[in-house]
């Protein structure tokens, strides 16, 4: 993809399924970003997804999944992935969705890996945009943004604690209220 | 994409800094001592469903502005992740409740990709023309809410009127009013019923002429009027920069589409026109609603036709691994009821991969972000709502109004708490 090789701070470069990925240095994002707005003219940033890939490839299950323990993917007899997926290089992906609003439209996405703890500049100063998703993924996953200036729950009430979307946070987690437990 | 020139629009930028939503009072224009903070909702009957907004006043002027979200989040996407592909369809209407065609379809298409599966003609012209219905339902939902609002109560009686011929069309074609589940991975649940394209077109033909009695109450209407035209600017700079969509953007002039910009389905193959205007208020936004009404109508017309030509075919993928055998089949085949168990129990698995699939939903660009590990349940599912992005421009929009006209602006947002909260 030589289209977007004067992109500072790419690490790969990938298409699959008609959709252009770059894998961007966290140290060099908002470099990157402010690049991809004015040189090819990305206007919009339509959505920052956050994924957590703690247990990627380990615990998938394939089988019945109302049991407490669903279906071991090494057990004989299980149906198990056809294949164990490629590792992830760290735990946490951050996936920033531009759009070019113009005459020729296209879709990119800009993705940086972070491990547990380790914090990405916010992209606040080039698309606004970014304020409330930001927000967002710091809610659920307990991603940091550095430089924005609110980073406060928005999702979640306040005072909750633990970042729900995690995947070591329990389904049900949440304590049911005026039940025989309290 | 071209931008009209704009006539009421503001110079330069009213984003707020440096928190694009927090509008905070400005010292220079206001006496803070005169400051009066006021709590405005969640549970207020103006802000449609549980939003929150905290309102500095300096007398009726609103001189800061806070939107505070989350009093619906109901946690679709950890549930989703929980769920198999096949079961987590259920949730996906339930996010956006007015748009709930927008959302299911939005969600299969993307498992679709994933899967490289291609739906028929047949099912695609019947997901085309119930999304558009559902387009005129979620804009006769927003019309009539907005200008009850504003003091019109009989139009809310009327819009609702209408939305219920639309509810019995979606009742006729997938057996309940809302949330289907019509749409199947692979196509839809079963062909449309006999009388379903009659019905439809008999729709078909009121509707424009409801919208003209639409028009012919507020066009007019000095209060209408007064309440809406110059009412919570955005300008196009402005728009792009927070992310905006669907009308709201082509409110202020930007004319961009995804069915026509990006198209999917067969958007690419039926004739329709993109209402632009370029005031940036409120009362441009309820022009956009308008044309898109009768636009939605015209497309609706032109899938009928390409269902009356595809009658009989098939409505869903022949693809045994995924799509659920049909019923009489489960009586004299071994196979067939191998298939329906495994994928009723187990589910259907989903090749490694990551997707972003948008749609262009009533309230502007949805968009599916799922990863899949190849198992049977998705390992991440994050949905794009319209609803969020559109009211992270509150702060831009409400500056230096007047209490009673922020409703009117909050309720051109077009905001639908579901799906902001998720």
């Amino acid at each position: 993809m030589s289209a977007y090789a004067g992109v500072p701070g790419v690490v790969e470069t990938r298409e699959i399924l008609d959709e252009v990925t770059l894998v961007v240095d966290p140290a060099r994002l908002v470099e990157a970003c402010t690049t991809l707005r004015d040189e090819h003219r990305f206007n919009v940033l339509s959505d920052i997804a956050a994924a957590d890939y703690l247990g990627w490839g380990e615990q998938e299950v394939v089988g019945y999944i109302g049991t407490a323990s669903g279906r071991d993917i090494n057990d004989p007899g299980s149906r198990g992935l056809a294949r164990i997926p490629d590792p992830k290089p760290k735990r946490f992906s951050v996936s920033y969705h531009l759009v070019r609003v113009a005459e020729d439209p296209a879709r990119l996405r800009v993705q940086v890996w972070l491990d547990d703890g380790e914090s990405v500049a916010s992209v606040i100063d080039v698309w606004p945009a970014a304020d409330w998703f930001e927000r967002e993924a710091w809610d659920m996953f307990g991603i940091r943004f550095d430089g924005h200036a609110n980073l406060v729950r928005i999702l979640m009430p306040e005072d909750w604690e633990g970042y729900p979307l995690r995947k070591d946070y329990p389904l049900g987690g949440e304590p049911v209220r005026f039940s025989d437990e309290d | 994409m071209s931008v009209l020139p704009s006539t009421r629009v503001y110079e330069g930028t009213r984003i707020p800094r440096p928190v694009p939503t927090i509008l905070e009072v400005d010292p220079e224009r206001h006496r803070l001592e005169d400051i009066l903070r006021v709590n405005f909702g969640p549970n207020h009957p103006s802000t449609h469903g549980v939003l929150r907004l905290v309102v500095d006043l300096d007398g009726e002027t609103v001189a800061g502005i806070r939107a505070v979200i989350g009093y619906l989040h109901t946690g679709f996407e950890k549930n989703m992740e929980h769920k198999s592909w096949w079961k987590s369809v259920t949730y996906a209407p339930r996010i956006d409740y007015v748009s709930f065609h927008a959302n299911e379809l939005l969600y299969v298409l993307a498992i679709e990709k994933l899967l490289g599966l291609e739906a028929p003609r047949r099912a695609v012209w019947a997901r085309m023309a119930l999304a558009e219905l559902n387009r005129i339902h979620s804009h006769l939902v927003w019309l009539g809410t907005s200008a009850l609002e504003l003091g019109a109560i009989s139009l809310f009686w009327y819009c609702f009127d209408d939305r219920d011929q639309i509810l019995d069309l979606f009742e006729m074609a997938g057996g309940t009013r809302m949330h289907t589940r019509y749409v199947q991975v692979g196509g839809i649940a079963e062909d449309l019923p006999p009388g379903f394209a009659a019905e439809a077109r008999r729709f078909c033909q009121t509707m424009p002429k409801s919208v003209d009695e639409y028009e012919a109450i507020l066009d007019r209407n000095a209060i209408w009027l007064e309440r809406t035209v110059g009412v919570g600017l955005l300008s196009a700079d402005d728009a792009l920069a927070l992310g905006q969509s669907g009308p709201m953007l082509r409110s202020t002039g930007v004319d961009w589409d995804l069915r026509r910009n990006m198209p999917y389905l067969a958007y690419d193959e039926v004739e329709f026109d993109v209402p632009v205007y370029g005031g940036g208020d409120v009362y441009d936004r309820y022009r956009v609603h308008m044309d898109e009404m009768r636009e939605s109508v015209r497309i609706v017309s032109q899938c009928l036709d390409r269902l009356d030509e595809t009658e009989g075919e098939p409505w869903i993928a022949d693809d045994r691994k995924v799509v659920l055998p049909p019923r009489h089949e489960l009586h004299t085949s071994m196979e067939s009821l191998i298939h329906h168990f495994k994928i009723v129990t187990e589910g259907f698995t989903v090749p490694e991969g990551e997707v972003y699939v948008a749609i262009e939903s009533p309230r502007g660009e949805a968009g599916c972000y799922l990863v899949s590990d190849g198992g049977a349940r998705p390992w991440r599912v994050k949905f794009r709502a319209p609803s969020f992005a559109a009211l992270q421009a509150t702060a831009t929009i409400v500056q230096e109004l007047l209490i009673a006209d922020l409703i009117a602006a909050g309720g051109s947002l077009d905001p639908v708490m579901g799906d902001a909260d998720r």
